[in-house]
C-alpha cells in the first residue's frame, strides 16, 4: 500500500467531561498516529459553552504537534442559537472549517471548506458543484456503497475523498432530543443527561438485540463502523483518507492500529482483530459498503 | 377557493388520485416518475411519462398546477434517470419540478432557466441562511420546510428571505431530519436517499409468537404487540425499543400531524402553501383529506373558525400531532 493515505479522528459527536476531553485532546496530540484532528460541537449547541473552556488549548496543543486542527460545525442549524453558534465559530478562527450542514457553507462564503459526513454528497455533480464554492476535502456519508465511491474517487479530481472507517455511525439527526425523552425530560430542560453515555445510550430491539445509539438529538449505530478489511479496496479506488470517530476506548491504539495497516505493517485480518478486541460495548460493522445493510457485518 | 387563502399542494400516487385531488378543490398537486427519482418509489405507484402528459391537461382544465418531485439523490456514476426525469418534466410543461440534490438542482438551474424549481424538505433546509444560499445559487422559488421547526421559526424564515414556503399540514410525519437519515438503509440496505423508500415493505414480516404479533425490518424487530392490541405498519422510528431500562416509543408514537386547527397562525407566519403528504394513499382517502382541507382553508381565509371535518378515523393509529409546530414536542 502506499504510504500517502491519511488518518482523520472525527469531532467528539459525545458529551464527555471538560476533564476527559482535555485528557483526550492531550494524548492524542502526544501519541496518535493521525495526520488531522476536527475539533467542535458538531451535535448540540446546548454543549458548547463547555467545550469553549478545553478546545483552544488542545487546538494548540494539537498545533504544537504538528497536526492539522479542523473546525466542526453544527449537523443540524434548526434555531437562532444554532445559527448563532454557527456563526460564531467561523468568525472566530482561522483554520480550516468542516461543513456538516450547508448553513456554515453559505457562511463561509467561497473560504476552503471541509464537507462532513452528514451533508448529502451522493454524485460527481454535487461534487463538482462543491468544489467550485471551496470544498477541499469529503468525508462521504456512511451508506455509500463501493460502487458509488469508486465512481466519486474516479470525478474528484483535487478534491481528497475521506469515508467513515471507524466508529458508530451518524445516521439521523432530529429536532427532538431522544436522550432527554428517554429520561422523561424535554429538551429545553435536559439537564444534559447525554453526559452519562460516554459511547452513546444503546437502543434495543423487544427481542434484547442491540439496534441503535442515541446521543441526544443525533441517533447512531449500534454497532461500530470498521472498514479495515476494505482499506485496501478504497485505496485503490484512490481514496486517500480515512476518518476515525471517537469513541470512549483506546483511540490511540485505534490510530495506531489503522497507522500500520495503512502502511502495510500490519495484515488486515491482525487489524482487523485488534479493532474488534479495542472495542467491547458493540460489533463491528461494513455492511454498507458492500451493497448491504448498515448493520451487516460481512466476513 | 378564496382570495388570499393558503395553496393547497396534494398527493397524486396515481393518475386517478390525481383527478380526486383535482376534482376535490387541489390547487396543485405532487406526483413522482415511476422509478427511483422520487421518494416515494413504491409498487404500483407513479406515473408514466404519458400519464404525466395526461395529468397536466386533466389539472390545466380544472386550473390546478402539476409539480413533479424529483427528489432522491442521483446515483454516482449513472446520473441519467434524474437528468431526464428533468428534462421530460420541463418538456412536458410541468409547473415545477421539486429537487433536493445540489448537482441536480444546479443542472436544472443551467439547462432549464424557465422551469420553477422548488426545494424539497428531502433538501433539508432549515433555516434562513441556507434557503437564502439555495434561492442565491439555483433560483429557489419555494421551499418545503423540514418538520423540525416551530411556528416561531417558520415566520423567521419567512421575514427573512425571498422565498415562499410550503409546510407539511397532515399525514405521516418523518421525526427526523428529512434527506439526512440512513435508519432505513442500516436495517434493509435501502433508503430514502439512494432508493426513494423508507422502511420498505420487501423488508417487512410479520410474525406470530403465541398469541403476541412481532413486527420484524430486516433483521429487526420494530414492535410487538399483544393479543388485542392494534398492529401497526414497522416504520422504523415509529417502533418500540428499549432504552434506558424501559420500553417506549422512543423516537414518536405511531401518530399523523394534523394542522387544521393552526391554520390561521401558519397564515400569520407568512407560509404560501400548504402540503398534504400521502402519495400512497388512494383516491377515497386523498379526495376526503383534499375536499375537508378545502373548506378549512377557505374557512380560514374568510377568517372564520376551523369546520369539524371528521379527518381523525385517518389518521394513524386514530392519534394526531402538531409535531414539531409547537414547541413542547421536542
Amino acid at each position: 500500500m502506499t504510504a500517502a493515505a491519511k488518518l482523520t479522528l472525527g469531532p467528539l459527536l459525545f458529551n464527555w467531561s471538560a476533564d476527559r476531553i482535555r485528557d483526550f485532546y492531550a494524548r492524542i496530540a502526544d501519541e496518535a498516529p493521525v495526520d488531522t484532528v476536527h475539533l467542535g460541537e458538531a451535535v448540540c449547541s446546548k454543549r458548547e459553552p463547555f467545550l469553549r473552556e478545553v478546545l483552544p488549548e488542545a487546538a494548540e496543543r494539537l498545533d504544537r504537534a504538528g497536526k492539522e486542527v479542523v473546525w466542526s460545525t453544527l449537523a443540524l442549524v434548526a434555531d437562532g442559537r444554532d445559527a448563532k453558534a454557527t456563526r460564531a465559530l467561523l468568525d472566530g478562527v482561522d483554520e480550516p472549517v468542516e461543513v456538516n450542514d450547508l448553513t456554515a457553507l453559505a457562511m463561509l462564503d467561497g473560504r476552503p471548506a471541509v464537507i462532513g459526513p452528514t451533508v448529502n454528497v451522493y454524485n460527481e455533480g454535487t461534487l463538482a458543484w462543491l468544489a467550485g464554492k471551496g470544498a477541499v476535502r469529503v468525508c462521504l456519508p456512511p451508506e455509500l456503497p463501493r460502487q458509488a465511491i469508486a465512481a466519486l474517487a474516479g470525478a474528484a479530481g483535487p478534491v481528497e475523498l475521506e469515508v467513515f472507517a471507524f466508529g458508530r455511525m451518524p445516521l439521523a439527526l432530529s429536532a427532538r432530543c431522544y436522550h432527554a425523552r428517554a429520561h422523561g425530560l424535554h429538551k429545553d430542560g435536559c439537564q444534559y443527561v447525554c453526559a452519562e453515555d460516554p459511547d452513546g445510550m444503546a437502543l434495543e430491539t423487544l427481542d434484547g438485540e442491540p439496534f441503535l445509539a442515541v446521543n441526544g438529538i443525533q441517533t447512531l449505530s449500534h454497532a461500530v463502523a470498521d472498514l479495515s478489511r476494505e482499506a485496501d479496496e478504497l485505496m485503490r479506488m484512490g481514496v486517500r483518507r480515512f476518518r476515525l470517530s471517537p469513541q470512549a476506548v483506546d483511540m490511540v491504539a485505534v490510530a495506531e492500529t489503522w497507522r500500520g495497516l495503512l502502511d502495510g505493517k500490519l495484515d488486515t485480518a491482525d487489524a482487523r482483530d485488534r479493532i474488534a478486541g479495542l472495542v467491547s460495548f458493540a460489533g463491528l460493522a461494513n455492511g454498507y459498503f458492500h451493497g448491504a445493510t448498515g448493520a451487516a457485518r460481512i466476513a | 377557493m378564496t382570495a388570499g387563502a393558503l395553496e393547497l399542494v396534494c398527493p397524486a400516487g396515481t393518475p386517478a388520485a390525481l383527478r380526486a385531488a383535482v376534482d376535490a378543490g387541489a390547487d396543485a398537486v405532487y406526483l413522482g416518475f415511476r422509478d427511483e427519482t422520487n421518494a416515494r418509489n413504491f409498487p404500483g405507484l407513479n406515473f408514466s411519462r404519458e400519464e404525466l402528459a395526461g395529468g397536466i391537461a386533466h389539472a390545466a382544465a380544472r386550473g390546478a398546477k402539476v409539480l413533479v418531485a424529483i427528489n432522491t439523490y442521483p446515483r454516482a456514476g449513472e446520473p441519467g434517470p434524474w437528468l431526464r426525469a428533468v428534462d421530460d418534466a420541463a418538456r412536458l410543461g410541468a409547473w415545477a419540478v421539486i429537487l433536493a440534490d445540489i448537482g441536480l438542482l444546479d443542472y436544472a438551474a443551467r439547462s432549464h432557466p424557465g422551469l420553477r424549481r422548488h426545494l424539497s424538505v428531502q433538501a433539508s433546509a432549515a433555516n434562513p441562511e441556507t434557503i437564502g444560499f439555495y434561492h442565491r445559487e439555483f433560483g429557489v422559488k419555494r421551499v418545503v420546510l423540514p418538520r423540525v421547526l416551530t411556528v416561531r421559526e417558520v415566520a423567521r424564515i419567512n421575514a427573512a428571505v425571498p422565498v415562499e414556503t410550503e409546510v407539511f399540514a397532515f399525514g405521516g410525519m418523518c421525526v427526523m431530519a428529512e434527506g439526512r437519515c440512513l435508519l432505513s438503509s442500516y436495517a434493509t440496505g435501502e433508503s430514502p436517499n439512494m432508493n426513494g423508500v423508507c422502511s420498505p415493505a420487501g423488508h417487512v414480516r410479520y410474525e406470530d409468537r403465541g398469541g403476541r404479533l412481532v413486527s420484524r425490518l430486516g433483521d429487526f424487530t420494530i414492535n410487538v404487540f399483544e393479543e388485542g392490541e392494534p398492529a401497526g405498519y414497522p416504520t422504523l422510528c415509529k417502533g418500540r425499543f428499549r432504552a434506558c431500562g424501559r420500553t417506549s416509543y422512543l423516537f414518536e408514537e405511531p401518530t399523523s400531524l394534523d394542522t387544521i386547527r393552526m391554520l390561521p397562525e401558519l397564515m400569520k407566519a407568512g407560509v404560501t402553501a400548504l402540503k398534504i403528504e400521502g402519495r400512497q394513499r388512494g383516491k377515497a382517502y386523498v379526495a376526503q383529506v383534499v375536499s375537508a382541507f378545502r373548506r378549512a382553508v377557505d374557512a380560514a381565509a374568510r377568517g372564520e373558525p376551523a369546520p369539524a371535518l371528521g379527518l381523525d378515523p385517518l389518521t394513524e393509529g386514530g392519534r394526531q400531532t402538531t409535531g414539531a409546530y409547537e414547541k413542547g414536542w421536542r
